[in-house]
């Protein structure tokens, strides 16, 4: 097909992994629209199991933070823009491998790296505050106070939000950890010289397929669970 | 004795500036529809239209995403095609599926 044995490969298991992934979205479709939505305006909204939870309600905090403030989305905001820039730094990589050009290759997978990193510190602290919840939520569960989520017992709204939430962004957060091991394993073997020697630094630009993957499982991610 | 004996001769080529441009614009493109996405979040009244924008909006990154980052729009047609054919069934599986759930009681 024009394009060499492992690129195709790379391409083939990105597209399983799409349905994997898609699998798990649509099924939060459907579970989502078979439970009824909030009615009234979005400043009334209250955290209740009787209704599916308006999104940006949910996810208002920032780190560092704990003014009453709310800031409705713009802690995965800045985590949707750290993913974007460790994927121009990847396609950067691709470039200078294109050129044989050791140094930068080097310089670019490390920026990479450190974006990915970044990315999984905030999808940390993420989790620890879905989990333990706001100062000030709505108790809903069983009569009882109770803050956060887990996988009994949820703050938010219906049971299953809670269970969506840490199995989508969980199972998203394992493929961007992978792919930071692979990212460090594509730098240590440039600095090691191997592709160098190899003549051709093709190993970079399939890596960076399934870096760039990462990225656009969550563009998905972000529209469908923190947008709609 | 030479350092670098064992070490084949490498001739490294310029940056290709023009390519460079074409991705960092890409970002920007990418980053400028995200910024778009978060003002319409918090300026249009939830419905069917808002969330339509947002599809339409996550298909054009998608498509840049896809398209430049991954290089597909660069690659061979069949490839391209091999590709993107089978991502009709996923649009299938999402339509199915939200259908059955809008006429599904709830479960609790």
């Amino acid at each position: 097909m024009g394009a060499s044995y492992g690129k195709l490969m790379m391409w083939f298991f990105l597209l399983s992994d799409a349905f994997t992934f898609s699998g798990l979205l649509i099924t939060y479709g459907l579970v989502r629209s078979s439970h009824p939505a909030f009615e009234g305006l979005v400043e009334s909204f209250t955290f209740s199991t009787e209704y599916w939870p308006i999104p940006e309600k949910v996810f208002d905090a920032i780190p560092f933070y704990h003014g009453g403030m709310s800031l409705p989305l713009v802690f995965v905001g800045i985590m949707t823009f750290i993913l974007i820039m460790s994927s121009v730094t990847m396609v950067l990589a691709v470039e200078a491998g294109h050129r044989m050009d050791r140094k930068a290759v080097e310089k670019w997978m490390l920026w990479t790296i450190l974006g990915g990193f970044a990315f999984l510190g905030c999808q940390a602290w993420e989790w620890n505050h879905f989990i333990h919840g706001a100062f000030s939520g709505d108790a809903v569960a069983e009569g009882t106070t109770f803050f956060g989520a887990n996988l009994r017992q949820n703050q938010y709204g219906p049971q299953v939000f809670a269970d969506f939430f840490f199995f989508i962004t969980g199972f998203h957060g394992f493929h961007v950890f992978s792919g930071v091991m692979f990212n460090f394993l594509i730098y240590y073997n440039t600095v090691t010289g191997v592709y160098e020697r190899r003549g051709h630094y093709e190993m970079v630009e399939k890596v960076g397929l399934y870096w760039h993957f990462v990225d656009l499982v969550w563009v998905f991610v972000f529209t469908f669970f923190y947008l709609v | 004795m030479a350092h670098h004996s064992n070490e084949p001769q490498v001739t490294v080529l310029p940056p290709d500036k023009e390519k460079i441009k074409k991705l960092w614009t890409v970002a920007a493109i990418l980053g400028a529809v995200t910024a778009v996405e978060f003002v319409i979040a918090f300026t249009m009244s939830h419905g069917t239209a808002k969330t339509f924008l947002f599809v339409i909006l996550t298909i054009v990154k998608a498509g840049y995403i896809v398209g430049e980052f991954m290089h597909l729009k660069y690659e061979v047609k069949v490839l391209f095609w091999a590709i993107l054919i089978p991502i009709l069934f996923i649009i299938w599986m999402l339509v199915a599926f939200v259908y059955e759930g809008m006429k599904m009681p709830v479960f609790n």
